[in-house]
């Protein structure tokens, strides 16, 4: 088990380093200069000479990747042009607000589309299992701006139940953050529980056609005992690893709901820094997110093992 | 249940649907030109975003553009930029997971550790950052989606390449004499072929919503030219004027996609039982 | 029909069973009853209806399939088919038990065996938890566990099939069932293994006083352990009796052919004794697993097969028999190539093979061939039957298109194919003849020796017969020698001119077919034989009552 831990970190870290190697390329991708370009158009030539050489950009392309891990892994992630905030913590403060968003809507979502899609395999080719898929192909269908800009329209506009612009973050005003975050919770829970639902669906199906499910009722067990003690814990496995691409994905998908709904998250910040041409927000957002992503998938591979023995073997 | 009511088993109704859905987008998107009332890029300002009317059926924009139009042309910017990318992504895939399922070694582990790193980033992330370099434009969506979709076709085409080599059937041709370019060619790539078709349509889903997320924030076709979610962004400031303009683009986008994943499901069901072999 | 004195435990009159009351029935109107404390056996080729008459009893039937209202099931006083579901659940596992073919998937994988042990307990009796821990520990060490302890705290990956038989029967026994129903216990195990399961459950049985309602495929097998069989034909049941009067007198059509697939010693067994040089020679051959990946270089490998030498002549068959894991089958691979030796030498006609090619580079492919065991992964899915025969003809320079077709036409008559199945796809034919396929792919080009490699096991016994008759006759047409891979004694038999037993990796013994079965010198070769249960040797029901009065 010991092993397993270690080898499963391990092969994370040539990740990491080959994620931070192709975002240092793409950067050296645009054209300029890039002392030049991380300081924007208003810098001072002198400046730009100090930057040029910390950066060490008169050594071979190699040193200088080294240089800028070296920064990256201390936390030294540049500053901001437009700001000129260091682009770290900045990134951290933006996170935390995405971060509340993704993770109340995935749990939400898992919580009521993983038992919606066992419910569905359980009642296969019946009324429940028609709805249930119905439900999931029109929600997956659906892309979250468009939802979001709707729930907005109803909700904030027609209705006026809901405000329409604005965030309020948790630690100012409870009550007023979670108004604040209803609808973007609400949209991305509706188009994210299509795809759980179905996953969750079709391993429950293919795993109830199994052996040990039949036996389990040889032994007398009512049909929600096998349900839940023999086909859930197997059945949930493929769902645990899509949730965790899910929860992944949606750090970076968080940008168009941000958009929409006027929230400052992290994806927000990353789009406007594109706009701005504020190159050091971009590389930071990027390498925070990928970094995240692939801690996520960490976690999700370590806590499989509990789902299904066989794979530590 | 409606399926039921129509007697046809649920696979079929799916299939029938989603393939009507797919072929009318395709229609519109390739004749569509012929039909459009004007053209997308005509500003009317005297028609400033006035609701469906007799002169513009789905009404106009806050240039006075002809909605339908626009959708029209949008489509065929949906679907041409779609269709490039899925080509590009499965072609570069297959070569790449062909080339590491069936070499193996050391070219495996190294085409294998770019690929998984290139999966690190998620969903849009790496198309965003491409995006940034190069600015926004229609050939640079086309590379970003498709070297961010890319890997996806490389996992799934190695993975069914590397259990395919262990089939008897491969052992068998190898046995009988041929070499082992021939066994691929004859018996492996073949066989690729359906997960690669499954997995190909639910890319073009896939990338359409990308592209419009990209369109919608501004990163991915620069307006004027239309794509439906550009149209949905510049719409944004209307939204209590001209609700019409918020709905339709993202009515469109959404019946295209629950086509394509409709149409996918009929095909992967109807492959899955020639899959088992 | 056996008639006790005693009210019999299972009683089944007029059974079917199928989709609907007018739809296709896969049971047909199936009556046997089972007397207290006895054994009965249905037994059957694939879809005859067994496994689902099985089920019925214990009314887990897959839906669609449902019991028609003609049927009836008689448990001790109780009609199974009138029973509410929660009374239906009080039955199962307490008073009638059921274990299953799979070892692999009939356990649940994320749950330790003890949790699964328990479950039963749990649900039908009273009991503390510790005392129910007792009870698991005593039933493990009773079927000879090591470490009971660790046992109940492992989870079942890390057990053989014959291991996870074995407890899942004792889970199923810890009740002590009324009746114990076994679905092809033993069908996915080794010989040594079945034998093995097969005795602990009939001790277990009769220790407990449980009868036992067996489905197998295996008329051989039955025949040695039970006094009563009903043999089943696409659902209907064609004779039923004391197994030993079925078996020696068969009544049915039927039955007679089944009772005549039974493995018998082909007439003339060994060829003629002369000297012939060896066609194929191995000499301390050496064959080892590579280790699996780890992140950092190769865990050691294991030694499939430690300095083997083997001598084939011309024409001659020569079986390799083992059990798996003897290495029998990688020796097989070796010789066609897909497997290299880490050591020795494989020579052909008198010159050593690397890869398929002889010392001089000349390939030596078409010379030698091989049948798979799958006929369903043998074959390219997406290849037409004529296409998968004519392909290795692609190599042979000198046959132009229209004599290739010429030669696929022969070879689809020899190897008893009807021409109209040319141009179907594989999933269109039976196993039996996609194995014909297979073998004609296999001499399509007149090889010189073939490697069969375990050709018949997955196919039903009455195919089993037919595919085994066919290649000796194609040996006889073309004279080519064959290598025989096999753990199936019985199918050997009737094969075989010399016989070469493999035990983890060694040849123990090897001599003329008769003189290995008549008088087995090594320990190993007397185990199998013994196992093999082979129906010339001890016979019906007999073996049962001696095991028990052996104890």
């Amino acid at each position: 088990m010991v092993r397993f831990i270690l080898t499963r970190v391990a092969s994370a870290i040539p990740t990491l380093l080959i994620v931070s190697i192709t975002i240092f390329v793409l950067m050296r991708m645009i054209p300029g200069d890039p002392a030049t370009l991380m300081l924007g158009d208003l810098a001072q030539p002198g400046q730009v000479e100090a930057l040029r050489r910390q950066m060490g950009l008169d050594q071979p392309i190699v040193v200088q990747y080294l240089i800028w891990l070296g920064n990256v892994v201390t936390g030294d992630f540049g500053q901001s042009i437009a700001t000129h905030q260091a682009v770290l913590p900045l990134i951290l403060d933006r996170f935390s607000v995405s971060a509340i968003i993704v993770l109340l809507a995935v749990l939400l979502a898992s919580l009521i589309a993983v038992p919606a899609g066992m419910f569905a395999a359980w009642r296969q080719d019946r009324a429940g299992d028609i709805a249930v898929i119905a439900a999931s192909t029109l929600f997956l269908s659906i892309p979250s701006f468009w939802l979001g800009l709707m729930l907005l329209m109803v909700f904030g506009l027609w209705l006026g139940w809901l405000p329409i612009v604005g965030y309020v973050p948790f630690s100012k005003d409870f009550t007023s953050a979670l108004i604040y975050i209803i609808m973007p919770v609400v949209t991305l829970v509706l188009v994210e529980s299509g795809s759980i639902a179905r996953m969750a669906r079709a391993s429950t199906i293919e795993v109830a056609r199994l052996d040990y499910i039949t036996h389990a009722r040889a032994k007398g067990l009512s049909e929600p005992a096998v349900m839940w003690r023999h086909a859930f814990k197997n059945a949930f496995a493929p769902t645990w690893t899509l949730i965790g691409l899910i929860l992944g994905s949606l750090l970076a998908n968080i940008a168009v709901i941000e958009t929409v709904f006027t929230i400052p998250g992290l994806g927000r910040l990353m789009v406007d820094g594109i706009y701005a041409r504020d190159y050091p927000v971009v590389q930071g957002c990027m390498l925070f997110v990928a970094f995240i992503y692939v801690v996520v998938n960490l976690v999700v591979d370590l806590v499989y093992p509990l789902l299904d023995p066989r794979v530590t073997a | 249940m409606i399926a039921r009511a129509l007697g046809l088993p649920r696979f079929r109704f799916n299939g029938a649907l989603g393939a009507t859905i797919v072929t009318l987008l395709l229609l519109i998107a390739v004749f569509g030109p012929w039909f459009a009332p004007y053209d997308p890029l005509k500003l009317g300002l005297q028609f400033r975003l006035q609701g469906p009317s007799t002169a513009h059926l789905l009404g106009a924009d806050e240039f006075g553009r002809d909605v339908l139009s626009r959708l029209i042309y949008g489509a065929r910017t949906s679907v041409w930029i779609a269709f490039s990318t899925t080509l590009f992504a499965v072609v570069l895939g297959v070569v790449v997971g062909i080339l590491a399922g069936f070499i193996r070694g050391w070219t495996d582990r190294l085409l294998m550790m770019v690929n998984d790193a290139l999966l690190a980033f998620p969903g849009l992330l790496l198309a965003l950052g491409f995006m940034a370099v190069f600015g926004a434009s229609r050939n640079g969506i086309i590379v970003a989606l498709g070297l961010a979709y890319m890997p996806i076709v490389v996992r799934v085409v190695r993975g069914t390449v590397m259990s395919l080599r262990e089939r008897e059937f491969v052992e068998a041709s190898r046995v009988m004499g041929n070499s082992e370019i021939v066994t691929m060619a004859r018996h492996i790539l073949p066989n690729c072929v359906a997960p690669v078709t499954v997995l190909a349509t639910t890319m073009f889903g896939w990338i359409i919503l990308s592209e419009s997320a990209l369109s919608f924030l501004g990163l991915g076709v620069p307006p004027p030219a239309p794509s439906w979610g550009n149209m949905l962004s510049t719409a944004r400031p209307y939204i209590s004027q001209a609700p019409h303009l918020i709905i339709l683009p993202g009515l469109c986008i959404s019946i295209t996609l629950l086509g394509v994943n409709m149409l996918g499901d009929a095909i992967r069901d109807w492959l899955d039982p020639k899959m088992q072999g | 029909m056996v008639q006790g004195t005693v009210s019999p435990v299972l009683s089944v009159e007029n059974l079917s069973v199928g989709i609907g009351p007018d739809g296709n029935k896969v049971v047909k109107d199936l009556t046997f009853s089972i007397a207290a404390g006895d054994m009965l056996a249905l037994v059957g080729e694939s879809g005859s209806g067994k496994t689902m008459a099985a089920r019925a009893v214990l009314g887990l039937l897959p839906p669609p399939l449902t019991v028609t209202p003609e049927s009836r099931i008689h448990f001790q006083e109780t009609d199974l088919t009138r029973l509410p579901p929660a009374a239906m659940r009080k039955i199962r596992g307490a008073r009638i038990g059921m274990v299953f073919q799979e070892p692999m998937v009939s356990l649940n994988p994320s749950m330790t065996i003890g949790d699964q042990m328990a479950e039963g307990l749990l649900l039908h009796r009273r009991l503390g938890k510790a005392e129910i821990r007792d009870r698991c520990t005593a039933m493990l060490e009773r079927i000879r566990i090591q470490d009971p302890a660790k046992c109940l705290a492992a989870y079942p990956h890390e057990f053989s099939g014959g291991m996870r038989q074995r407890i899942m029967l004792a889970s199923v026994m810890l009740l002590k069932p009324d009746l114990l129903i076994a679905d092809e216990p033993t069908t996915a195990l080794d010989t040594l293994v079945q034998r093995d399961v097969l005795d602990l459950m009939v001790e277990l049985t009769q220790e407990n006083g449980t009868s036992v309602l067996l489905i197998s495929h295996d008329l051989g097998m039955v025949s040695h352990y039970v006094r009563n069989v009903v043999v089943m034909h696409k659902g209907v049941a064609v004779e039923q009796g004391r197994s030993t009067e079925v078996l020696l007198a068969p009544q049915h059509d039927y039955t007679r052919r089944l009772v005549d697939a039974l493995p018998r010693r082909a007439a003339g067994g060994t060829r003629s004794e002369e000297k012939r040089e060896p066609l194929i020679e191995l000499k301390d051959v050496v064959i080892d697993y590579p280790g699996r990946e780890r992140l950092f270089g190769r865990s050691p490998g294991k030694r499939a097969v430690h300095g083997v030498d083997l001598a084939i002549a011309r024409g001659e068959t020569l079986a390799l028999v083992g059990a798996s894991g003897s290495g029998k089958t990688t020796l097989g691979r070796a010789i066609v190539g897909l497997v290299e030796p880490s050591g020795g030498t494989i020579a052909f006609r008198g010159r050593k093979l690397i890869h398929g090619r002889d010392e001089q580079g000349a390939n030596q492919r078409h010379d030698i061939q091989i049948i798979f065991q799958d006929p369903y992964s043998s074959l390219d899915p997406r290849q037409r039957i004529e296409d998968v025969v004519a392909e290795p003809l692609k190599l042979d320079r000198s046959l132009d298109r229209r004599q290739r077709m010429e030669r696929v036409r022969e070879v689809f008559d020899e190897v008893g194919l009807p021409a109209e199945l040319a141009r179907r796809l594989p999933h269109q034919l039976s196993g039996g003849q996609r194995q014909r396929v297979a073998i004609a792919r296999a001499i399509v080009r007149r090889p010189a020796f073939v490697v069969a490699d375990e050709p018949v096991s997955a196919l039903d016994m009455t195919v089993q017969k037919q595919i085994l008759k066919l290649i000796r006759d194609l040996q006889e047409r073309h004279g080519f020698a064959c290598l025989f891979v096999s753990h199936d004694l019985g199918a050997v038999e009737q094969v075989a001119d010399r016989v070469a037993v493999m035990e983890d990796g060694r040849i123990v013994e090897i001599g003329s077919r008769d003189d290995v079965f008549d008088r087995p010198q090594h320990e190993y070769t007397k185990k199998l034989l013994d196992a093999a249960m082979l129906l010339d040797r001890s016979f019906a029901g007999s073996g049962a009552e001696a095991k028990v009065a052996a104890r």
